[in-house]
C-alpha cells in the first residue's frame, strides 16, 4: 500500500494480497463483536409492539466493546450521581441500536469495496467516509487490545509479545491517516 | 463578599445577545483518548458541525492539550443528537448541563 491518492471524485489506493487479508480480517473481527453485541440487546414486548428498538442499559464488561460503546455520561469517577447512572442507562438503550448498526454497515461498505486478494481499491465519497469510520473503530479496538498510550514508542523491545501486533497498528494508522489527507486535500 | 459579583453585572451588556444558561442548558464534552489522530479529530468536527477548519482545529488541540473541549451546546435532544453521531464517529463524547 502506497498511500491513498484522489483520482478526480473517486479516493484510489492498492492494497496487496496480505494487507487486503489483514485489513478484511480486523475488521471482519470488529464486525462479529458488534454483531454479537447487537444479538445481546433483551428482548422487549414493547419493543415488538411498537417497533421501537431497545438495546442493552448497561455499559459492556469487554473494553474493546466498552470503547466503541461509550456511557452517554463520565462514570468513572469515584461516585458518579445516581441521576447519571440513570440517564447514562437510559440513553445507551435507546441509542446503542443505532450506533451498532451504523458501525456494522460501516465495516460491510469496507468488506464490499476491498478485494479479497487485493488490488486497486476505487472509493466515492461516501465509501471513503466509511472506511474513515470501519478504520477508526480497528485501531480503537487493536489500540485498547494493546493498551496504546499517548507516548507510546514507535516500537517495542523484539522479545514483547505485543510487538508484531503493534506494528500492525501503526500501520493502520498510516492507512487512515493517508486516507484522512487524500480526502481533506 | 458580594463586590465581585456586583461587579460581574454591570459588565453585562443588557442588550446583549449573549446565550445564557437557560439557552443552552446542555454541552457536548469530547475527551482526548490515545487512538484517535489529530486530523481525524478535526475532520470530524468540520464533518458533523460544519465547522470551519480553523475553529475545527482550535477544538481538536484543546481536546489534545487540556484533556476536553465543549465542542457544542444547546437542548438536550441536540445535544444527545450531537453526541450520538460522535460516537458514530468513534470520538469519546459525553453529555452534561451547563454551568
Amino acid at each position: 500500500m502506497k498511500g491513498w491518492r484522489r483520482r478526480g471524485d473517486w479516493l484510489v489506493g492498492v492494497f496487496d494480497r496480505q494487507e487486503a487479508a489483514l485489513v478484511r480480517g480486523l475488521v471482519r473481527q470488529v464486525r462479529e463483536m458488534l454483531e454479537v453485541r447487537a444479538e445481546e440487546a433483551p428482548q422487549d414486548e414493547l419493543a415488538e409492539l411498537t417497533g421501537i428498538r431497545t438495546g442493552s442499559s448497561t455499559a459492556p464488561d469487554d473494553p474493546i466493546l466498552s470503547r466503541l460503546l461509550p456511557d452517554f455520561h463520565r462514570l468513572d469517577d469515584d461516585a458518579p450521581s445516581v441521576e447519571d447512572q440513570n440517564s447514562a442507562a437510559a440513553l445507551r438503550s435507546l441509542h446503542e441500536p443505532e450506533l451498532l448498526e451504523l458501525k456494522t454497515g460501516v465495516a460491510g461498505v469496507l468488506l464490499e469495496t476491498c478485494p479479497p486478494d487485493g488490488g486497486e481499491v476505487r472509493l466515492n465519497e461516501e465509501q471513503a467516509a466509511a472506511w474513515l469510520s470501519a478504520l477508526n473503530d480497528v485501531r480503537l479496538a487493536l489500540g485498547t487490545a494493546l493498551d496504546v498510550t499517548e507516548d507510546m514508542p514507535d516500537e517495542l523491545p523484539p522479545d514483547d509479545p505485543r510487538e508484531p501486533h503493534l506494528n500492525v497498528y501503526h500501520w493502520l494508522t498510516w492507512v487512515q491517516e493517508s486516507l484522512i489527507q487524500a480526502v481533506a486535500g | 463578599m458580594t463586590t465581585p459579583v456586583e461587579q460581574e453585572r454591570t459588565q453585562v451588556d443588557p442588550a446583549g445577545a449573549e446565550l445564557g444558561a437557560e439557552d443552552t442548558p446542555w454541552q457536548t464534552v469530547v475527551w482526548n483518548d490515545p487512538v484517535n489522530l489529530m486530523s481525524y479529530v478535526t475532520y470530524v468536527f468540520q464533518k458533523l458541525f460544519g465547522y470551519g477548519r480553523d475553529h475545527a482545529v482550535k477544538l481538536m488541540l484543546d481536546v489534545h492539550h487540556k484533556g476536553k473541549a465543549i465542542v457544542s451546546s444547546g437542548s438536550k435532544d441536540k445535544v444527545e443528537g450531537d453526541v450520538a453521531k460522535l460516537h458514530a464517529a468513534g470520538l469519546w463524547a459525553t453529555m452534561q448541563r451547563s454551568g
